[in-house]
């Protein structure tokens, strides 16, 4: 009799293993949402760890998605799946709910990131090589465009900057032509591109404001930044900021500071300095500079908590074991921690009571409270670097 | 190098400039030697750091490729001397003042002999 139960369980058992392994619904996804999931990316080993922000934890790992240095990732706007775009011009959909790839190109040789279209039907991959955009149907990731950033004579230049913008449009900067480009996929058989020429040189990064109306270019071979109104794009590019950059003293620049997390708290925007151990802080109504931070290297990310109450700032390399925390009414610096060699990047929760801190050299992704200001968990992951949370997917140019 | 040099001088030429490398390298060596946990941390650096802008598989990002069929021009000197003082054109960094000679040069040869294998 007793074996007789066995074997009924280990049938019941079987029949579970089979179902799971062929793909059949499973109880355990039709019944939670992703809401509170998210992944970081293993960039050595070419996998995504999918995290829980609710039970702080790491969930299940995914691996075989190519060369993931320098990589990040957008969400569709349903939460479940990760569009993570690798170095080596590989585009991966991650399914989060059943853990595993749906879906896996390699698009180009080397690419930067990508964006995902205003009504989350296309996916835009920026790329080095060959220099241009390339955009897919996100479903399927079947090509629909190819954009060539042809700079005028037959070459190529190099793509950085892309971000999402209201309207269907894509708009991202050429880094060695010095322009950017204005994407329009209102009808995505033709798709109408708009070129702002001498924008400055080398714009090496740029952001676009969370209300979709600004876009800005940081410019790596001269001062000053190059703003876009995207509610006025007739009036074309304006310069604004003629101090910002790496101004007379140029210092030698290790890495370059990343503008898609540029904090904007209140009524300030917080920039990572160009090569100077200072954060800038700009009115974001009238884009004049109100002050600077000293801090303790060349930042590389500046992020608000939510709420715009903190923002938090990692440094490049050689003194990137470190992490401060500006307080915003005061503009001081609240905390320095130092957790490690490599700390790499810095994620909120949507509301704002934790952020996830990756630190790569110590393969560990920290979780700090940021009311009692300590970790409250640190989770393994094999050289953690970026951090991409859901609620991305509900946001413009994230 | 001309394709009308005899063989046997350009092979004669080779191993001059080869045996001049080994005696500046000697030399250098002598006085900053590298141990080989520096080499490893010099290692993790290239990959990592380097790889910021040139790809942590050293395949090109931002910047070129720094793989050996670029540097086939370039002589060890050379690439120790872009590393250390950068190229104000570009956006290489100066990395004088965060790495020696010695650690420079070590990365040279490196980059123009190991290829993209970590």
């Amino acid at each position: 009799m007793t074996n007789f139960r066995n074997l009924l369980r280990i049938a019941a058992v079987v029949t579970v293993v089979l179902l799971s392994a062929s793909g059949a619904p499973r109880a355990d996804i039709a019944l939670y949402g992703t809401g509170d999931l998210g992944i970081v990316i293993e960039r050595a080993a070419g996998s995504v760890v999918i995290i829980d922000t609710t039970d702080v934890t790491a969930r299940s790992r995914v691996e075989g998605l190519g060369d993931l240095s320098h990589a990040s990732a957008v969400f569709s706007r349903d939460g479940r799946y990760a569009y993570v775009f690798g170095r080596d011009g590989g585009l991966t959909k991650v399914d989060l709910l059943r853990a595993r790839i749906s879906k896996r190109i390699v698009q180009s040789g080397n690419s930067i990131g990508g964006a995902i279209s205003q009504d989350g039907t296309l996916i835009a991959v920026s790329n080095y090589k060959p220099g241009g955009v390339r955009v897919f149907d996100a479903k399927t990731l079947d090509p629909v465009a190819d954009i060539p950033a042809d700079m005028g004579d037959g070459t190529l230049s190099k793509v950085v900057g892309l971000v999402d913008a209201p309207g269907q449009q894509f708009i991202f900067s050429l880094w060695d032509a010095g322009e950017i480009w204005i994407a329009d996929f209102m009808d995505r058989a033709q798709p109408k591109i708009r070129k702002y020429k001498n924008v400055g040189k080398n714009p090496y990064d740029a952001l676009i404001t969370s209300d979709g109306r600004y876009y800005v270019a940081g410019l790596f071979g001269e001062d000053g930044l190059a703003k876009l109104d995207l509610w006025a794009p007739d009036k074309g590019v304006a310069r604004i900021l003629d101090h910002y950059g790496r101004g007379e003293e140029k210092l030698p620049v290790y890495k370059m500071p990343h503008l898609e997390g540029w904090a904007k708290a209140g009524d300030y925007l917080f920039l990572p300095a160009v090569g100077h151990h200072e954060v800038l802080v700009v009115d974001a109504n009238t884009w004049q500079e109100v002050t600077r931070i000293p801090v303790h290297g060349q930042p590389i990310f500046a992020v608000a908590r939510p709420d715009g109450r903190q923002v938090w700032v990692n440094f490049a390399h050689p003194l990137n074991d470190t992490l401060q925390v500006i307080d915003v009414p005061t503009m001081q610096i609240a905390q320095t921690y130092t957790p490690g060699k490599a700390v790499l990047h810095m994620e909120f929760t949507p509301r704002g009571e934790q952020v996830w801190v990756s630190v790569r050299d110590e393969d560990r992704v920290d979780v700090y409270d940021t009311r009692t200001m300590k970790v409250i968990k640190s989770i393994a992951a094999d050289k953690p670097s970026g951090i991409f949370l859901t609620a991305r997917a509900g946001r413009i140019g994230l | 190098m001309p394709s009308t040099i005899l063989p046997g001088w350009a092979e004669r030429c080779g191993t001059m400039v080869l045996a001049g490398t080994f005696a500046l390298m000697s030399a250098t060596v002598s006085a900053e030697p590298i141990s080989p946990e520096r080499m490893a941390s010099l290692d993790h650096l290239l990959h990592q750091d380097c790889g910021s802008c040139h790809g942590m598989t050293l395949q090109g990002g931002l910047g070129p490729a720094l793989l050996p069929e670029r540097f086939t021009d370039w002589d060890i000197e050379s690439i120790a001397d872009m590393i250390l003082y950068g190229n104000p054109e570009k956006a290489m960094p100066p990395w004088e003042g965060l790495l020696s000679q010695a650690d420079a040069r070590y990365l040279a040869e490196r980059i123009k002999s190991k290829g993209p294998n970590r």
